[in-house]
């Protein structure tokens, strides 16, 4: 009897410590998470705040935490450089976790409480639109480094989101992009897309791509769509097969692109593979395999072996903080503060309006990923690179100009 | 042959189903309750076994068997810690403390890694057989027989051994069973370390076919293969295999036709289906109530 009970209480005390554990967990994340909140009532006129609302966790976390690498980067020069008309920059980072509703909550927390001057807007799209309605009432300018679907910045009714900007090029001059290199480069005739059915970024992609390829005199003869966190991809990727593409079009994130370009392989589709912005990611690489990767090719925003000078010395400056080559996403980010300080500085003022007007107004303004002046719809006209996966490494491949 | 590579990937989409089905109904058959951590057991399961082939260099082999004898000794626990004091309460309490060990597992996991996935490193080569224009991978193949391994392997246990004649025997009357001098804890932590041990070996299994695993991979599979387990009849063994294969070449069915975003929904019609026109199942027997 006493053993039991002795039992007993060893079980009931292992469930309480649990319980316990897990409540300190929830209360540990709110912690590092929300790392900002301590500096938020204490407001001084000589620090000009950016707040950062990122995927720090999630399933896009490889996004958001890159971006904001990059920006740190860019933050620390200009700090070490004396600062935006004096004035030393802080970084206020919040993590949204990959969701809509966080990220509008992560907007509100930085737009009231932080105060902040600027905001970097979320990675993916959808998160980006969920922030936009917070940054035009509270006039808070807010550019994202790679929200690339169009209605970003343009909602359907045709009207501009006032206060949101954007680094990246958009959906449909990727599609476009892709469409031409797989008909002149690749002499692809028959084509089939594969698209993540979820997420407005793909289904983008995928559109303009089709509007492309088909006036470039191509057929689309498959078109299928996934479900973000399916694991099973075969019986699509069969039925692909069977179509007979010389050119499959996957536009996705890479989670699922991994998967899917791997069990493509392994049912025997040769045919070359290109995807967009979304697959780049380290993780890609395992998920895939390198040698199923071979002959496959992406749009993106830039390339860490680009021959240009002012890339090879960001390249050598990030992999000096950071000790890895930067990825597009980490070139986004720190392209995205430097965009913020030239707009801040013609400005000449912290003042949000005065901040709007002068992005909108931007011109021949040179950063990392390229050159660009922003158009009237809050988008910036700059070159895509192409890149080719070669034994698991990203190697350039072109440069197109829009 | 677009059909025959079909059916290839249904049957091995299925295999995994059926794995983890079996547990759900050895554990169902001998004590009424639908074990819903038996998903996260299988995560656990192809955590451990990533672990044991990325962090210590094992084979397939040593890491499927590490795999399996941690995640029966884990089910073990759960069954002795969370199931053992409610086997007299209201069969929803011990449903409801199922779901929650079911969170807790996910979430105990999620705090001490995160919740980003993890690629499995590829450990068996991977070749493609062309047989009638259908591509089978080597791995495919060897997960069937592994499958098909245990499957036997379990049969045996259940049929010709001591504890196998235990379990039907406390399946059949527990009551009955303890008069007999049978020892009834006992048997109920052996079905479930036997249950448990097969969810991990369809963890290690899933892991290396599929690549990507992350701490809410068992929610899903979890699901699917408590369908699988009553479209063959929650209780009966053969009906778990049977009920996992049909489950899996079903879903590709639907995707092959050209459906691929209403595959979720096909096994939960099934689902719903089952209940209504033949709730014991396929191979269910018509159960007598106890008076």
């Amino acid at each position: 009897m006493a053993e039991k009970k002795t039992l007993k209480r060893f079980a009931s005390l292992f469930l309480a410590s649990t319980l316990i554990a897990g409540a300190l967990a929830a209360c540990s994340n709110e912690g590092t998470t929300k790392e900002s909140g301590g500096s938020s009532s204490s407001e001084s006129s000589d620090v000009i705040k950016i707040g950062a609302n990122l995927e720090l966790s999630g399933p896009v976390a490889s996004y958001g935490s890159s971006i904001g690498d990059g920006a740190e980067l860019a933050v620390e020069e200009i700090n070490a450089a004396g600062g935006i008309d004096g004035k030393q920059v802080e970084l206020v980072k919040v993590d949204n976790k990959s969701d809509n509703a966080e990220a509008t909550n992560a907007a509100i927390k930085l737009a009231t409480q932080d105060k902040v001057t600027a905001m970097i807007a979320p990675a993916t799209s959808g998160n980006v639109i969920a922030t936009a309605q917070i940054a035009n009432q509270n006039k808070i300018p807010t550019v994202t480094a790679s929200g690339t679907a169009p209605n970003v910045t343009e909602n359907a009714d045709g009207t501009i989101n006032d206060y949101v900007f954007r680094t990246c090029f958009i959906d449909p001059f990727q599609g476009v992009v892709a469409a031409n290199f797989a008909t002149s480069e690749l002499g692809a005739k028959n084509v089939a897309i594969y698209a993540d059915n979820a997420s407005d970024y793909a289904k983008g992609l995928a559109a303009s791509f089709k509007e492309q390829i088909e006036a470039n005199g191509g057929t689309v003869v498959a078109e299928e769509a996934y479900v973000a966190d399916d694991t099973d991809f075969k019986s699509t990727l069969t039925r692909i097969k069977s179509a007979n593409p010389d050119f499959v079009f996957i536009p996705g994130y890479y989670e699922e692109v991994g998967l899917i370009v791997k069990q493509a392989r392994e049912l025997g589709i040769e045919a070359p593979l290109m995807g967009a912005d979304g697959w780049d990611s380290p993780t890609l690489v395992e998920l895939a395999g390198a040698e199923a990767l071979n002959n496959t090719f992406i749009t993106n925003h830039y390339s860490s072996q680009d021959p240009d000078e002012t890339i090879q010395g960001f390249v050598d400056a990030f992999e000096a903080k950071f000790s890895e080559a930067p990825n597009a996403f980490h070139a986004l980010g720190y392209d995205t503060v430097y965009y913020l300080k030239d707009a801040i500085e013609r400005a000449g003022s912290t003042d949000g309006e005065a901040i709007q007007k002068a992005l909108a107004e931007t011109k021949d303004l040179s950063l990392i990923t390229g050159t660009f002046s922003v158009d009237e719809k809050h988008n910036p006209v700059k070159s895509a690179t192409v890149l080719e996966y070669v034994d698991g490494n990203q190697e350039f491949n072109s440069k197109v100009n829009p | 042959m677009e059909w025959l590579q079909q059916l290839v990937n249904g049957i091995s989409l299925g295999s995994i189903y059926a794995l983890i089905a079996l547990g759900y109904t050895m554990v169902y058959g001998i004590i009424k309750l639908i074990n819903f951590a038996h998903g996260d057991v299988f995560m656990l399961g192809a955590f451990i076994g990533f672990y044991a082939i990325a962090r210590w260099d094992l084979g397939f082999f040593p890491a499927l068997i590490i795999a399996m004898l941690l995640c029966a000794i884990i089910g073990v626990i759960i069954e002795r810690v969370a199931y053992k004091r409610l086997r007299n309460a209201t069969r929803i309490a011990a449903l409801i403390t199922a779901i929650g060990v079911s969170l807790l597992i996910e979430n105990t996991v999620i705090y001490f890694r995160g919740a980003s996935p993890e690629a499995y490193p590829e450990v068996l080569s991977n070749k493609s057989i062309s047989i009638f224009g259908a591509n089978i991978s080597s791995q495919s193949i060897m997960i069937l027989g592994v499958t098909i391994v245990l499957m036997i392997l379990l049969q045996f246990i259940v049929h010709k051994t001591k504890i196998g004649k235990a379990m039907r025997a406390v399946s059949h009357d527990p009551d009955a069973a303890r008069l007999m001098g049978i020892n009834v804890d006992n048997t109920i932590s052996a079905t479930f370390a036997i249950g448990s041990a097969l969810a991990g070996a369809a963890g290690v299994i899933f892991g290396v076919y599929y690549t990507r695993i992350d701490p809410l991979m068992g929610v899903l599979p979890g699901l699917k293969a408590f369908v699988a387990a009553v479209l063959g009849g929650i209780g009966s063994i053969p009906g778990a295999m049977v009920g996992g294969l049909v489950l899996g070449v079903v879903e590709t069915v639907v995707s092959a036709l050209g459906y691929s975003l209403w595959r979720d929904a096909a096994a939960f019609v099934i689902l719903i289906l089952i209940l209504i026109l033949k709730p014991s199942g396929i191979f269910g027997k018509n159960t007598r109530e106890k008076v």
